[in-house]
C-alpha cells in the first residue's frame, strides 16, 4: 500500500503493435459449470456469474450439464442463420465502402448471441435489441430486402427515411425500434415485462446492450426495477471487449465480471461463452423458463469479441492489435459450431462453402431488388413531406404550416 | 357538481380513467400505499390494487423508462415525478425515447405515457422544489405539454392527456393545489370553494388538449399567461384598473396560436407572464408568435414579466416570484407606450 491515494487509469492488455493478450479473461473448461434448477435461489448460484458456462470443448464436442442436446437439424438451422448474418454484414459493409449507403454497423463475431437467443425465445417474447443484433432481426423474419431498404432510406424504408442505417424495427416480429442512444432500451424491456406480468401473460422480454453501455444510468435503473418487481426479463450484456476505442475495463470490467452486476440486487447472473452457440442457447432457455414461471430476471453476460470495427466510421487499427480477434481464446462462433457439426458428422466443409455461396447469391439478389425502390443517388425518392408525419398521433396545425412552407421552397 | 381543490380534481380524473380503462396504471415515488406526497393518488391503490398503483424506487429515469415499456405493451401508464425539479434524471428517456418512438418507427410503435409532475414555487421550497421547467419540454417535438390553472381544467385536461395516444408532460402548479393565489403572500390563503373553477363535475368530462382559455374578456390589453400567474394577472389587472383580456394558455405545446393572436389583434397590446426564468423561457416563444402574427396590430412593444434568471432562492422567494407589483408595472409599461 502507498501512503498516498492513487488514480487508476485502466489500460488494455495490448495496443497496436503489441502481441494480443487475453490472459485477463477468466476461462473455464467446457462442461465444468453446474446447471442449477430454474428455481434455485440467487444466493446459491452466485458462482455462475464468475464462472464461464461452456458446452463446446476444444475437440468440438458438447460437454456437461448445460448441453441443450439440440437435434443436429436445429443446429444446422442455427449455423445457416449465423452464416446469413455474416454474409449480409459483409455485403452491406462493402456497399457502404462503395458509397451507396451512408453508414453501417456489422455484428461480425457476435452472431451466436442473436441467433441462439433468437431460437431459444418464443415468438410472443418481446425483444429490445442493440444495434449489433443484426441476426436477431433476420432470424425473427425481417426480409433481407427490407433491411437493405432501411439502410438505403428508400421508398420502402420501414423508418420512412428517419433513421440511420441499421436502426431497424419489426413490430410484427416483436422487435422494438432501435434508438441509437445507448442502453435506453433496457428499462423499456423491464417495463414491458412488468406489463406482461400485470396482465398475467407468460410472454417475457429480453434486451441487449454492450459492455460499454453498462455504465449508463439506464442499465442500473433497469436492473433495480427488474429486481424490485421480479420482472420476467432477460438482461443480456454482450461483452465484446471493446466500446469503440475503450476496452471493457473502462466500463468497470477489470475486477468483477459484468454478469455479477445484478448480484447485489439478488438477480442471478450467468457468464457464458458468447461464441458457443450451445451454451448461449442453453443459458437463454434456462433464464426464459425461470422468467416465464415467476422466477424473475436474469443477467446473462456473453463473453465474445467485436470482430469488426465499431462502425464504418471507425478504424480499430488505431487502438487495438490488428490480429487480436484471431488470438481470442473463444474463437469465432461460426467456426466453432461448424466444427462441432462436422465432428458429429452432420456437416461438411463442402456444405459450408455451398451455403455461403447460396447466401451470397441471395443477398446479391436482395440488393438488386432493394435498389429498385431507390438509392441515395437515384430515385424513386421518399416524399420529404413525410418528415412531418408520426410526430404526434395527428398532425398539429403548426406542423401543417411548416410542411407547407417546406413544400413551397422545394417546388 | 362538487367543490374540489386541484388535488381532489386530479385524483377524481385518475379514479375515473382507472375505472373506465383497466390498462391505466400509475407508477411513482410514494404514490401507492401512502397516496402521494401531495395526496393526488390517495386511496387509489386500495381501490385498484398494487398492480395498478405502483410504488417506485427513487429513480426518475427508471420510472419514465419502465412506464414507456409498459405503454409499449398495451398499458396506458401515468408516471408521477414527485417534483418537476426531479425530472432531469429521466430527461433522456423523455427526449430520446418517449417523444421519438412513434416517429422513428414510422408510426408502428408508440407509448402513451402521461407524466404528471408538480411545478412552481411560492411554497418555501427553495431551488430544488420550486422550478418551472416547462420550456425545456416545449422545445421537444413529439410530446404535449400541459399546465392547468384550476381544478376544473386540471381534471378535464388530465383525462384528455391520459386518453391521448401522444405522450404528455402534465405540470401541476403546486402553489394553487389548495386554492387560487393572487401573488400576495401576506393575504390569508383562499380555498377553491369560493372560485367558480372549483366547481367540478363528479363524472367524466374532458377539456381538449391544444386549446387556450379566455379567462376574462377585455379590450385594452391581452395578458397571455398560464399556471399560478393566471390568478396573479387577474389581480394585477384589477390593481391597475385596466380592462384586460386574460388568456390561460393551459396547453403549451402544441400551442393554440389562434386564440392568442385573435385577442392581441383585438386589443393591440400584449403582456406575457410566467413564473419560470425569463431567458429562453416559454414567454420568448409567445412573444415571437405574437410578433409574427400581430405586428401590424400592435400599438406597443410586447412586454414580458418572468422569474429572474437566477435559481429559485429560499429566503428571497417573494422578491423572485413575479407577483402583482411586477405584473402591474409590466401592464403600466405596455399601456403607457405610445
Amino acid at each position: 500500500m502507498s501512503t498516498k491515494s492513487r488514480l487508476h487509469i485502466p489500460h488494455p492488455s495490448a495496443r497496436p503493435g503489441d502481441k494480443p493478450d487475453f490472459s485477463y479473461l477468466n476461462l473455464a473448461p467446457a462442461g465444468s459449470a453446474d446447471k442449477p434448477s430454474i428455481d434455485a435461489k440467487p444466493r446459491d448460484i452466485e458462482h455462475l456469474s464468475m464462472n464461464l458456462v461452456r458446452v463446446l470443448d476444444d475437440e468440438h464436442r458438447a460437454q456437461g450439464e448445460w448441453n441443450p442436446n439440440l437435434d443436429p437439424e436445429k443446429l444446422q438451422v442455427g449455423l445457416r442463420w449465423m452464416l446469413l448474418t455474416r454474409v449480409f454484414d459483409e455485403r452491406l459493409w462493402q456497399i457502404q465502402r462503395q458509397g451507396k449507403i451512408s453508414f453501417y454497423m456489422e455484428s461480425k463475431g457476435e452472431e451466436a448471441v442473436s441467433i441462439a437467443q433468437g431460437m431459444a425465445l418464443r415468438a410472443g417474447d418481446m425483444c429490445f435489441p442493440s444495434y449489433r443484433n443484426t441476426g436477431l432481426y433476420l432470424y425473427r423474419g425481417t426480409k433481407l430486402v427490407d433491411m437493405m431498404n432501411q439502410c438505403l432510406s428508400n421508398t420502402k424504408d420501414m423508418c420512412k427515411g428517419r433513421q440511420l442505417p441499421v436502426l431497424y424495427h419489426n413490430k410484427e416480429a416483436n422487435l422494438f425500434s432501435l434508438s441509437g442512444n445507448l442502453g435506453t432500451q433496457y428499462p423499456h424491456a423491464v417495463g414491458w415485462a412488468m406489463a406482461s406480468a400485470i396482465k398475467g401473460e407468460d410472454h417475457i422480454a429480453a434486451s441487449w446492450l454492450g459492455d460499454g453501455s453498462t455504465a449508463e444510468a439506464d442499465f442500473h435503473h433497469a436492473l433495480t426495477f427488474a429486481a424490485v418487481y421480479q420482472a420476467p426479463v432477460i438482461l443480456n450484456i454482450v461483452n465484446n471487449q471493446w466500446a469503440i476505442s475503450t476496452f471493457q475495463g473502462f466500463a468497470g470490467g477489470e475486477r468483477r465480471p459484468f454478469a455479477a452486476r445484478g448480484i447485489g440486487l439478488g438477480i442471478p447472473g450467468i457468464r457464458v461463452d458468447g461464441n458457443d452457440f450451445l451454451a448461449v442457447y442453453s443459458a437463454t432457455l434456462w433464464a426464459a423458463d425461470r422468467a416465464r414461471r415467476g422466477g424473475g430476471p436474469t443477467v446473462i453476460e456473453h463473453v465474445t469479441y467485436r470482430g469488426g470495427a465499431h462502425s464504418t466510421s471507425d478504424d480499430p487499427s488505431k487502438y487495438r492489435p490488428k490480429d487480436e480477434w484471431a488470438s481470442f481464446p473463444l474463437g469465432d462462433p461460426i467456426e466453432r459450431l461448424k466444427k462441432h457439426l462436422i465432428a458429429e458428422g452432420h456437416w461438411s466443409d463442402e456444405q459450408h462453402i455451398e451455403v455461403i455461396e447460396e447466401y451470397r447469391v441471395k443477398v446479391g439478389a436482395a440488393w438488386k431488388e432493394a435498389q429498385k425502390f431507390g438509392t441515395m443517388t437515384d430515385g424513386p425518392f421518399l416524399d420529404p413531406a413525410g418528415m412531418f408525419d408520426d410526430i404526434y398521433a395527428e398532425i398539429p396545425e403548426h406542423l401543417v404550416k411548416q410542411r407547407q412552407q417546406m413544400l413551397e421552397l422545394e417546388s | 357538481m362538487a367543490q374540489m381543490n386541484m388535488i381532489e380534481a386530479i385524483r377524481s380524473a385518475l379514479d375515473i380513467v382507472m375505472e373506465k380503462d383497466p390498462n391505466v396504471v400509475i407508477m411513482g415515488e410514494d404514490v401507492g400505499y401512502f397516496g402521494g406526497v401531495f395526496r393526488c393518488t390517495d386511496g387509489l391503490q386500495r381501490k385498484y390494487g398494487e398492480h395498478r398503483v405502483i410504488d417506485a424506487p427513487i429513480a426518475e429515469g427508471g420510472i419514465i423508462g419502465a412506464t414507456i415499456g409498459m405503454g409499449l405493451n398495451g398499458l396506458r401508464p401515468v408516471a408521477e415525478i414527485q417534483f418537476a425539479d426531479y425530472i432531469y434524471p429521466g430527461f433522456d428517456q423523455v427526449v430520446s425515447e418517449l417523444a421519438r418512438i412513434r416517429y422513428r418507427s414510422a408510426g408502428e410503435f408508440f407509448s402513451p405515457v402521461t407524466i404528471r409532475t408538480p411545478c412552481g414555487g411560492g411554497i418555501r421550497g427553495g431551488q430544488t422544489h420550486s422550478q418551472s421547467p416547462e420550456a425545456i419540454f416545449t422545445h421537444i417535438s413529439g410530446i404535449r405539454v400541459v399546465m392547468p390553472s384550476n381544478p376544473y381544467d386540471a381534471k378535464g385536461l388530465l383525462i384528455s392527456a391520459i386518453e391521448s395516444d401522444d405522450p404528455v408532460v402534465f405540470f401541476e402548479p403546486k402553489r394553487i393545489y389548495n386554492g387560487p393565489f393572487d401573488g400576495d403572500p401576506e393575504k390569508p390563503a383562499v380555498s377553491w370553494a369560493s372560485h367558480p373553477k372549483g366547481e367540478v363535475p363528479r363524472g367524466y368530462y374532458t377539456v381538449p388538449l391544444g386549446s387556450a382559455d379566455v379567462v376574462e374578456e377585455g379590450s385594452e390589453l391581452t395578458i397571455i399567461t398560464y399556471g399560478t400567474l393566471v390568478h396573479v394577472a387577474q389581480a394585477a389587472a384589477a390593481l391597475v384598473g385596466v380592462n384586460a383580456e386574460i388568456i390561460d394558455v393551459r396547453s403549451l405545446s402544441p400551442l393554440d396560436t389562434t386564440t392568442l393572436t385573435e385577442s392581441v389583434k383585438k386589443t393591440g397590446r400584449c403582456l406575457i407572464a410566467h413564473e419560470a426564468t425569463r431567458f429562453s423561457g416559454f414567454g420568448a416563444e409567445l412573444v415571437a408568435t405574437v410578433q409574427e402574427e400581430c405586428f401590424f396590430h400592435l400599438e406597443a412593444p410586447i412586454e414580458r414579466v418572468a422569474g429572474w434568471d437566477t435559481p429559485y432562492p429560499h429566503a428571497f422567494e417573494w422578491q423572485y416570484f413575479p407577483g402583482q407589483k411586477r405584473l402591474a408595472a409590466g401592464i403600466r409599461k405596455v399601456m403607457e407606450a405610445q
